[in-house]
């Protein structure tokens, strides 16, 4: 461009001084120039053009290394919000329950309304506050209500293998403990999670893990919180709640196959922790409350077995995944009620109360072809062993109550789903459900599930 | 239980402690890489194997149990580990190689990197806004890789320090005369058209001069539709590609179905270290890539 102008003004300047023929001459020589420059020009314009639309672009590594380490680790939070709803049929049954459990209440997304619904929409938000600090915040979202499932702090920096975690989290106790909804296999809990947490057990307080510098993976936990939740209650006092302990073994056995085990020991105590009860009054049963005041101590054994052939899991996998578990329990039996008939009026104590529960799930999932897997699992729980006063406790309670029948619910389902890639997944689940003596629910479930945002990193 | 972790805590500590250093590489060119500049003064581990998709791994025990030791994290970079690394370096408990801390180290920081997108949007497929993480297939990267990782390597061993930049001096000479010994094999393939699995050889191709015809999957990380390769294989008519290149992890399956129909070989070219008989160290690795491109009438 310079150059033309250049051009230009020399050619002008020439002008006055050249002789006529002269200037003819210059004219077309000018006017020439003039025109290759501009074919010259358009050229370098259309090249310009072409290379800024071109997607391949270049970036010299000095800007790479001003940038940072991985996008991970960099500035900007990690943001992912996880949508889930589905289509259920089910059995319509008043007050779900699974017979001969204490019911965990409280905690729990639903999971038995009928027809279309929507799950909570968890918001993840999490990053690197300093190098040796992390933070995550885990938000479940549905009409007017924001639950906060974990808000944790987590420490990068400790170092020789420790790692500390402070706030809200999901207790590392079991295996799927640890697991949000939308990683589950099948599109609700196991039955025998439910019975022992509702839907999960979160600490509000601190864990200490530890991995052992050994190439066979082992890790230890402890950790200590209020214990509000589920077998425990809210107690309002200023030593923990419950306290945990967690330790997993893992590895690899050639290419294809990896494994972790695990053993996990909860002990919680509970204060009048409610249930609904029938009592025995003559004028007809009312609903009363019963209520357990004492220790609840859990022990949860888990194994996962995962193989892939040469470690490849995108085209074929499976996936063997058990957890079994014994829940202790030992304190006092209340029953409470305003009715003026009731034999609970005013609150009754109705003695002691023992119980030993076992139960577990076994499942399996096989991903038999790219995008498609297939997955059977086992549901099964023991009432097990009760030890009360009968002659107490049925004076004020009906013996008929579901809490002391003996029943060993059961469940099988089985699920096929469908994932485009890991941010999008449909799932079809059939399950005969027999939680509740005297009921079979056929339940059939269609489940989406879809992840916008950050790459969902998920543990083993 | 505590005293059974404390049992174990003093065991561990009472073990001798082992006096190479340790190295954690993402990927086995970089355990290749490291152990060419570290010689006997190092031990290499690899997270992964040739067979295996990088971008696809679980963040597996074991791969958490050997982050824990390791005094030094070598890889990509570029998101490429985006799906397990975070989860494994967190679970591992080990302060030195979290990132930003000198035991983390991204190669792909170290070399101009490719197809920057200029859009990020998921609906663009897996794209990565660093750029194509695949960047060992160009032995140029390997060499800009290897500087500063020999001076990261002096850094966390000082006492061996000149020991590494003197394996790294020699292994660039040797490096520069095989880059030129491989240039002038492959100048025949300068200018043809070669179709793609994924994006995994862009830095290969554009070494060599080989134009990239298309490639099999339509968005990186989706898999290949029919509509899509129908439509490839009319472009690697039209095109007149001369073959199909896929890594040993990527499925056939797609590649077999244009090779039939186009009437083009489908070639499995290494990818990296492990990634054929011959492909056993850095070196042989190129050997064999160019062996196998040529191969093709």
């Amino acid at each position: 461009m310079f150059r033309i102008a250049l051009l230009a003004v020399a050619a002008t300047l020439a002008l006055p001084v050249a002789a006529d023929d002269d200037l003819k001459a210059l004219r077309e020589e000018v006017a020439q120039m003039k025109k290759a420059y501009e074919q010259r020009i358009d050229a370098l314009e259309q090249r310009l053009a072409a290379a800024e639309d071109a997607p391949q672009k270049s970036q010299s590594p000095q800007d790479g290394a001003a940038r940072g380490a991985a996008a991970a680790g960099g500035f900007n939070p990690e943001v992912s919000l996880i949508l889930q709803g589905q289509y259920r049929r089910l059995k319509e049954v008043p007050e779900r329950s699974i017979t001969g459990t204490w019911p965990a209440g409280g905690h729990g997304h639903g999971g038995d309304e009928r027809g279309f619904s929507l799950d909570h929409s968890e918001l993840v938000v999490s990053a690197n506050i300093n190098p040796y600090f992390r933070g995550l915040m885990n938000v479940a979202l549905k009409d007017g209500e924001a639950e906060v499932e974990e808000a944790y702090f987590q420490t990068l920096g400790l170092g020789r293998g420790f790692t500390l975690k402070g706030g809200r989290f999901l207790s590392g106790i079991g295996y799927l403990n640890e697991q949000h909804p939308h990683a589950w296999d099948f599109a609700d809990a196991p039955l025998m999670v439910k019975a022992l947490f509702g839907e999960h057990y979160g600490q509000d307080g601190l864990q200490l893990k530890w991995v052992a510098p050994t190439d066979l993976f082992m890790e230890f936990g402890a950790e200590l919180g209020r214990g509000a939740g589920f077998p425990g209650t809210e107690r309002n006092k200023n030593s923990a709640g419950a306290s945990a302990l967690f330790a997993h073994v893992g590895g690899d056995v050639g290419r294809s196959h990896a494994w972790r085990a695990g053993l996990s020991w909860l002990t919680t105590r509970a204060r009048e922790r409610e249930a609904h009860f029938e009592d025995t009054d003559a004028a007809g049963p009312n609903e009363v409350e019963g209520l357990f005041t004492g220790r609840s101590r859990t022990l949860i054994a888990d194994f996962v077995w995962k193989w892939a052939p040469d470690g490849n899991p995108k085209q074929r996998n499976l996936k063997l995944q058990a957890e079994l578990f014994r829940r202790s329990e030992s304190g006092d039996l209340a029953c409470g009620s305003e009715v003026a008939t009731s034999p609970c009026l005013g609150g009754v104590g109705l003695g002691r109360l023992r119980s030993a529960q076992t139960g577990g799930y076994a499942q399996a999932v096989w991903q038999f072809m790219p995008q498609w897997r297939i997955g059977y699992r086992y549901d099964w729980l023991n009432s097990g062993s009760k030890r009360y006063d009968p002659a107490t406790v049925f004076a004020a309670l009906d013996p008929a109550n579901a809490y002391f029948t003996s029943y060993r619910p059961k469940r099988h389902s089985l699920m096929v789903d469908w994932s485009q890639d890991e941010f999008s997944r449909l799932r079809l689940q059939f399950a005969r459900d027999r939680a509740m003596q005297g009921v079979t629910d056929n339940q059939v479930t269609l489940q989406y599930i879809m992840s916008l945002g950050a790459h969902g990193a998920h543990k083993f | 239980m505590f005293r059974t972790i404390f049992l174990i805590a003093s065991l561990a500590a009472a073990l001798p402690l082992r006096a190479e250093l340790r190295v954690f590489a993402c990927e086995p060119e970089w355990a290749a890489l490291a152990q060419e500049l570290g010689g006997d003064k190092l031990s290499a581990y690899s997270a992964t194997h040739a067979l295996q998709d990088p971008h696809r791994i679980e963040a597996r025990p074991s791969l958490i149990a050997r982050a824990r030791s390791a005094r030094l994290v070598v890889c990509t970079g570029a998101e490429l580990e985006a799906g397990w690394l975070p989860p494994v370096l967190r679970e591992s408990g080990n302060a030195a190689v979290q990132p930003g801390r000198p035991g983390y180290f991204e190669a792909a920081q170290f070399v101009t990197r490719l197809e920057i997108p200029t859009k990020l949007d998921r609906s663009e497929g897996d794209v990565h806004a660093a750029g194509n993480p695949h960047i060992q297939l160009d032995p140029r990267n390997l060499l800009a890789v290897a500087g500063p990782l020999a001076q990261r390597l002096g850094e966390l061993d000082p006492a061996n320090a000149a020991y590494y930049a003197e394996r790294q001096q020699a292994f660039a000479q040797r490096m520069r005369a095989a880059v030129a010994r491989w240039e002038k094999e492959a100048a025949p393939l300068r200018g043809s058209r070669v179709v793609a699995q994924h994006k995994s050889f862009s830095y290969l191709f554009r070494w060599l001069g080989i134009v990239e015809a298309g490639t099999l999957e339509p968005k990186p990380g989706i898999e290949p539709g029919s509509a899509h390769l129908a439509q490839l294989l009319k472009q690697a008519r039209t095109e007149q590609a001369r073959l199909i290149v896929r890594t040993p992890y990527d499925s056939p399956r797609p590649g077999e179905w244009l090779a039939e129909r186009a009437g083009i070989p489908l070639v499995t070219l290494p990818f990296t270290v492990g990634g054929s008989d011959k492909a056993q160290d850095l070196f042989g690795l190129f050997d064999e890539t160019i062996a196998k491109l040529k191969g093709v009438p």
